[in-house]
């Protein structure tokens, strides 16, 4: 699978401050990609390089295999974060203008926007001006207006924010709509739940650099520690006991009856070795492995570099 | 290019359909009619000329002073106190007494006014200039034992035309008043546009930025491309509510003229009394030229010595500059705050060379061929102003052309810098940023 968009080094000094050092990504074609990091980190310097907003100290970016030029512009969608509309204009006037600036043509806009329209069910609005739109309906158009130009490449930052549940959901299928029609996204976010649920691929910055990549999957699979959760009826003094030195008990709890442990397995232990040992003592009803969150994992890791910088510091 | 096209057209539409413009365009010219035709209609109509009772107690000025269209001498030979009891009763014939005592000829700080409506400075001197004149005839009179007539003889009425002497060595008849509205108007006509529309370039930035829409727009447009097409866009609002000024200036010009314009031919004479309270100076002259006969005639034959052509070249030319100069400043400053209230502190440097040329423009009016003419004239931050007042009285090619050239420059280097601290400055929100840090967004890289 070939990439749409590749990063290489990347450098942006701004003054006395190193937004982003020696960072690359590549984004694979046809994929949802996760762009992580606390406030601050340098997530929109990097967004805004790739949207040629600024450019580079050092390094270079590459669109589906070709240096990033100024004709690419057509062919990303940029959703920042910081977003708005003239709020005195009308909707659809402003609309078409946005469409036009991304280089379509009129009659097309007007095609586009219009099937875009009835989709999201907002067809009334095209002569209201923006001003009269609450918050989550702008929102809406500011989500049409950005992925109008049927870009190629997506970029979405923090998408959801202003949205109710509902309109969540709704934009949530026209991401994985548009993944399905060969669209490849970007999406820079906080909210772990929603890269835990959409995204395949994630980078993590943090301090200006990149200390995390690969596949959803690839990094929960790194970041397992070979925790469990046992659930059983019976005594837990012979549980404990069957367990054995080898593996550590980490928390447990009650429920109807049945008692819940996690438990923390030595390296060299099978979940059958462990099976084997209590199985005789107290009654299984399932055995089943912690995956970590990408909370879990977010945390861990950001936590744990701003330790090691801070130390560094010193 | 197509991308600097759709932003000058929304710049424009968005400008020309509001409200605003409409009642801006329509309100301009009445405002500008009001202000020519009032004066006009209430000199001829409303009459504020004074009819003085003079009581002579020398009895050497009786029938001696010469009215004129303010003031108009009547003479009684009553006591002072009648006089002043039925100035003051209801049913009072004059407007003043003038209260000439005995000794006027000895003592000449003796003599009075009463009024009930203030009387206007120049008919104050009037009556000063013909009883001053009166009395220095009377003692020619009695120094050289002549006649009253043979002393206002000796008195000759000068006028003084005022030429210029051209390279070619012909004699241009130059017409100072003319020259004088005319360059005063259309630096002052460049000055309030630069001001008004400079600052809608301002608050057109602050807009985009407090609607969070500018990074929107610059991910699909570079930032020039977005200052150059707001400013060139509302170039566009400018110019066509000028245009629409003169258009409906002259239709109503022509509206009035058709339906009062009998009316108004019996009262040029006011007009160019009009002219004269602007402009004492061609007092003289234009009072001549009014006794003389054909007014209009002699207003056109002067109007004939302006270069129209240049003037009107040259308008165009230092209103775009001049425009293009401050506007991309205003849109730096736009750039650098997130608010209007955070915009006083830049405004001063931009504010300042331009109320600096209207305040020159004045006293260039008075000297067009002075040193601060020359300097204020070539100065680009100025010159936009100060050499329209130069203009109509003709001035040497080169300096024209060396002032063109310099605001050329200028307006190109302030345009590239306003980009650069644009280009930052749309980016940044939250704290405002010192001169300092702006100066250090000029010369990076972005």
């Amino acid at each position: 699978m070939s990439s749409i968009l590749k990063a290489d080094n990347i450098v942006k000094q701004y003054a006395a401050h190193r937004a982003l050092d020696d960072v690359s990504i590549e984004v694979p074609k046809g994929c949802i990609y996760g762009l992580l990091g606390p406030n601050g980190a340098g997530k929109t310097s990097l967004i805004r390089i790739i949207n040629q907003i600024t450019h580079p100290d050092e390094g270079q970016v590459f669109f589906d295999g070709v240096p990033l030029s100024p004709n690419h512009v057509g062919q990303i969608g940029y959703l920042p974060e910081e977003r708005g509309l003239y709020k005195k204009m009308e909707v659809g006037e402003q609309a078409m203008y946005l469409a036009q600036l991304k280089g379509m043509s009129k009659r097309e806009a007007k095609e586009k926007l219009s099937m875009w329209f009835k989709r999201f069910d907002i067809s009334p609005w095209w002569n209201k001006k923006v001003e009269e739109l609450s918050k989550g309906m702008a929102q809406k158009v500011q989500f049409i207006v950005t992925v109008l130009h049927e870009p190629k490449l997506l970029i979405l930052d923090e998408p959801f924010s202003g949205f109710d549940p509902i309109n969540t959901n709704i934009v949530k299928n026209e991401i994985f709509r548009l993944k399905e029609e060969g669209t490849s996204i970007i999406l820079s976010t906080h909210n772990m739940g929603s890269v835990e649920e959409i995204c395949d691929h994630i980078a993590l910055i943090n301090n200006s650099k990149k200390i995390l990549d690969g596949t959803v999957k690839q990094v929960k699979e790194d970041f397992k520690e070979g925790i469990y959760n046992i659930e059983f009826k019976g005594n837990m003094i012979s549980f404990t006991n069957a367990l054995g030195a080898a593996c550590e008990l980490l928390s447990s709890g009650e429920l109807d009856g049945r008692i819940s442990a996690k438990v923390k397995l030595a390296p060299n232990i099978s979940t059958n070795d462990i099976l084997k040992a209590i199985v005789g003592e107290v009654e299984v009803f399932g055995l089943q492995e912690v995956i970590p969150s990408m909370n879990d994992i977010f945390i861990k890791q950001v936590g744990a570099n701003s330790i090691k910088k801070e130390a560094n510091d010193e | 290019m197509n991308k600097i096209n759709l932003i000058i057209q929304r710049e424009y539409l968005t400008r020309v359909k509001k409200k605003s413009f409409l009642i801006m365009s329509i309100v301009g010219p009445l405002l500008f009619a009001g202000i020519m035709v009032v004066p006009i209609w209430l000199a001829s109509e409303d009459d504020d000329s004074q009819n003085v009772e003079v009581i002579d107690e020398t009895g050497m000025f009786v029938n001696k002073l010469e009215n004129n269209e303010e003031v108009r001498f009547n003479y009684e030979f009553r006591s002072l106190k009648e006089a002043q009891e039925e100035l003051n009763s209801k049913d009072r014939k004059y407007t003043a007494i003038l209260h000439i005592p005995s000794v006027v000829v000895t003592h000449p700080k003796t003599v009075q006014l009463f009024y009930k409506d203030k009387p206007q400075g120049s008919s104050v001197s009037h009556m000063k200039r013909e009883i001053a004149k009166n009395i220095e005839d009377k003692k020619l009179q009695d120094l050289y034992n002549l006649s009253y007539d043979q002393v206002s003889g000796l008195r000759p009425s000068i006028g003084i035309v005022v030429n210029k002497l051209t390279e070619s060595g012909e004699v241009e008849e130059k017409s100072d008043d003319i020259a004088m509205g005319l360059g005063l108007a259309s630096a002052f006509v460049i000055y309030m546009f630069i001001f008004i529309f400079g600052v809608q370039v301002m608050r057109g930035v602050i807009e985009e930025k407090t609607n969070r829409i500018i990074e929107v727009l610059i991910s699909s447009v570079k930032p020039f491309e977005l200052m150059m097409g707001k400013i060139v866009g509302i170039a566009l609002v400018a110019l066509t509510q000028i245009a629409l000024w003169v258009v409906l200036s002259a239709g109503i010009y022509a509206g009035v003229m058709a339906v009062f314009g009998d009316e108004m031919a019996a009262n040029q004479k006011a007009t160019i009394e009009q002219l004269e309270s602007v402009n004492p100076e061609a007092t003289n002259e234009l009072a001549e030229s009014s006794a003389g006969g054909d007014v209009v005639a002699k207003l056109s034959a002067k109007m004939s010595t302006i270069n129209f052509p240049v003037v009107l070249g040259c308008f165009i030319f230092y209103f775009i500059g001049g425009y293009l100069l401050y506007g991309s400043l205003f849109a730096s400053v736009g750039a650098a705050v997130d608010n209007e209230t955070d915009t006083q502190q830049f405004m001063a440097p931009i504010t300042i060379p331009l109320i600096l040329g209207i305040v020159m423009a004045q006293v260039v009016m008075q000297n067009p061929d002075g040193t601060l003419a020359f300097w204020a004239s070539i100065i680009p931050f100025t010159s936009p102003i100060v050499m329209m007042v130069r203009v109509p009285f003709g001035v040497e090619t080169w300096e024209v052309i060396l002032s063109m050239v310099l605001l050329a420059a200028t307006f190109v280097g302030t345009t590239f810098m306003a980009g650069k601290i644009y280009r930052i400055g749309i980016l940044m929100y939250g704290k405002k940023p010192s001169f300092k840090e702006i100066g250090k967004w000029i010369i990076t890289k972005t």
